[in-house]
């Protein structure tokens, strides 16, 4: 039905049309090419939409077989035993499904969401300390979100990605171990040498959206 | 709680990587939150340095779950959630993540005073960082002194200054072995801070020294 060009601006443009038809991409799209096409765009947002929208069991098993594994992975990085991995991926799943309501797609990548609940899950599981959090924004999330907001929120975060990846070794592994929790905060040093224009952008484009949200 | 003010200063990478990461004791965490609450631009900025751990969570290999994760997952789905309530959020000059470590704002904090109208409360956080709430009169000089460790203070009402610059509500000074300095509150009224420190800080004089291990500052 669609021919799949693993570039980046063709696939948001068919992200853009499965928007428009208020189609969830699954339906859409064979299992080989939903996997090409999400991992460049991010219809993993559309899934975590449709969970809030329908209570999309679909969509929460596409995110879980995705995502869970890959936390659990993630963790074990820094440590975590497999038993404390799997509980808190497990948790963090079911956490996915409770506040996809809160999630905000033009705010953030569907990754960076739930990267942000994994963590805070293994802070509450190691320490058994809250986390100091910054208080919820005084507006909640558009039901509505405009295509091109959440594509250009994706497009800067993917960037952003690519940049770390192509980072010299030596400075790719502090950034990595830092967030795999396998380093201290004092042992980051100043200049990490990640790219700073690539954050920049990402960093006014998150702030043009909280300003907007303002008026 | 009044946000979006123009911020001039902010956290470096260092920090704002090891918040994302999850990485910083909880007292730093407290001064992050609490600011991240009180500018859009410093909850912008962390939202990038999130997104860097969101990439490689994608990135990241598999490791298997076990055959029946997401059966299990979606009976808990289907579990009620109970919520426990959440305490009002009091009208005050504390952004709601200090509130909740002082139990209210402003008014409920137990001073302590630590000499020349200085006064201080500790914050209960885990041990490998200390949070303190600071109150300095109004053209009031804090005791010389240089850092061991990191030293991050977030102005919360009125401003201070040191020699080299000025910091007014929102603004975050980090402090580290390289900076020795005096930080004095304008005169236009007191300035109340939030501190953290991850290592006792470096006196000048003989006194504050002293009565360091006492203020446990």
């Amino acid at each position: 039905m669609f021919v799949i060009i693993p570039f980046v601006n063709q696939d948001f443009d068919l992200l853009m049309r499965s928007f428009r038809l208020q189609v969830t991409p699954r339906r859409m799209l064979g299992k080989v090419v939903k996997n090409i096409v999400k991992s460049t765009t991010d219809l993993w947002a559309q899934c975590i939409i449709s969970i809030s929208k329908n209570q999309d069991k679909e969509s929460f098993s596409d995110l879980f077989a995705h995502f869970a594994p890959r936390i659990k992975s993630f963790l074990m990085k820094g440590g975590a035993d497999p038993v404390t991995a799997e509980d808190c991926a497990q948790e963090t799943m079911v956490t996915v499904w409770h506040k996809a309501h809160l999630f905000d797609p033009t705010r953030a990548a569907a990754s960076t969401w739930i990267f942000t609940i994994a963590r805070n899950k293994r802070i509450d599981a190691a320490r058994r300390q809250s986390r100091p959090e910054p208080e919820d924004l005084p507006w909640g999330c558009n039901p509505e979100p405009d295509a091109s907001e959440i594509i250009s929120m994706q497009q800067e975060t993917y960037r952003l990605a690519q940049a770390v990846k192509s980072l010299p070794e030596k400075q790719r592994v502090i950034v990595e171990r830092a967030f795999y929790n396998d380093l201290s905060h004092q042992e980051i040093a100043d200049e990490t040498g990640l790219p700073l224009g690539t954050i920049k952008s990402r960093i006014r484009l998150a702030l043009q959206r909280l300003r907007y949200k303002m008026k | 709680m009044k946000r979006n003010m123009t911020v001039k200063h902010h956290l470096n990478e260092q920090l704002l990587i090891g918040y994302a990461a999850g990485i910083l004791p909880e007292a730093f965490s407290l001064v992050v939150a609490t600011q991240m609450s009180m500018s859009d631009e410093a909850r912008a900025r962390l939202a990038s340095y999130e997104a860097i751990g969101g990439g490689l969570l994608e990135d990241s290999d598999e490791a298997e779950m076990k055959p029946d994760a997401f059966k299990q997952a979606l009976k808990e789905i289907n579990m009620p959630i109970t919520k426990s309530p959440l305490p009002p959020m009091i009208e005050g000059i504390f952004p709601e993540p200090l509130q909740k470590y002082v139990g209210n704002d402003l008014n409920a904090v137990k001073w302590k005073n630590i000499g020349r109208g200085v006064r201080q409360a500790i914050l209960k956080t885990d041990k490998h960082a200390t949070a303190r709430l600071l109150y300095i009169p109004a053209g009031t000089a804090m005791p010389n002194h240089g850092h061991n460790g990191l030293e991050m203070t977030l102005v919360l009402q009125g401003a201070f200054h040191d020699k080299e610059d000025c910091f007014s509500r929102g603004d975050i000074e980090i402090g580290d072995e390289n900076i020795h300095h005096s930080p004095t509150a304008s005169d236009d009224g007191p300035c109340i801070c939030l501190a953290a420190s991850d290592a006792p800080l470096k006196f000048t004089s003989l006194l504050p020294r002293l009565l360091q291990p006492l203020f446990r500052i």
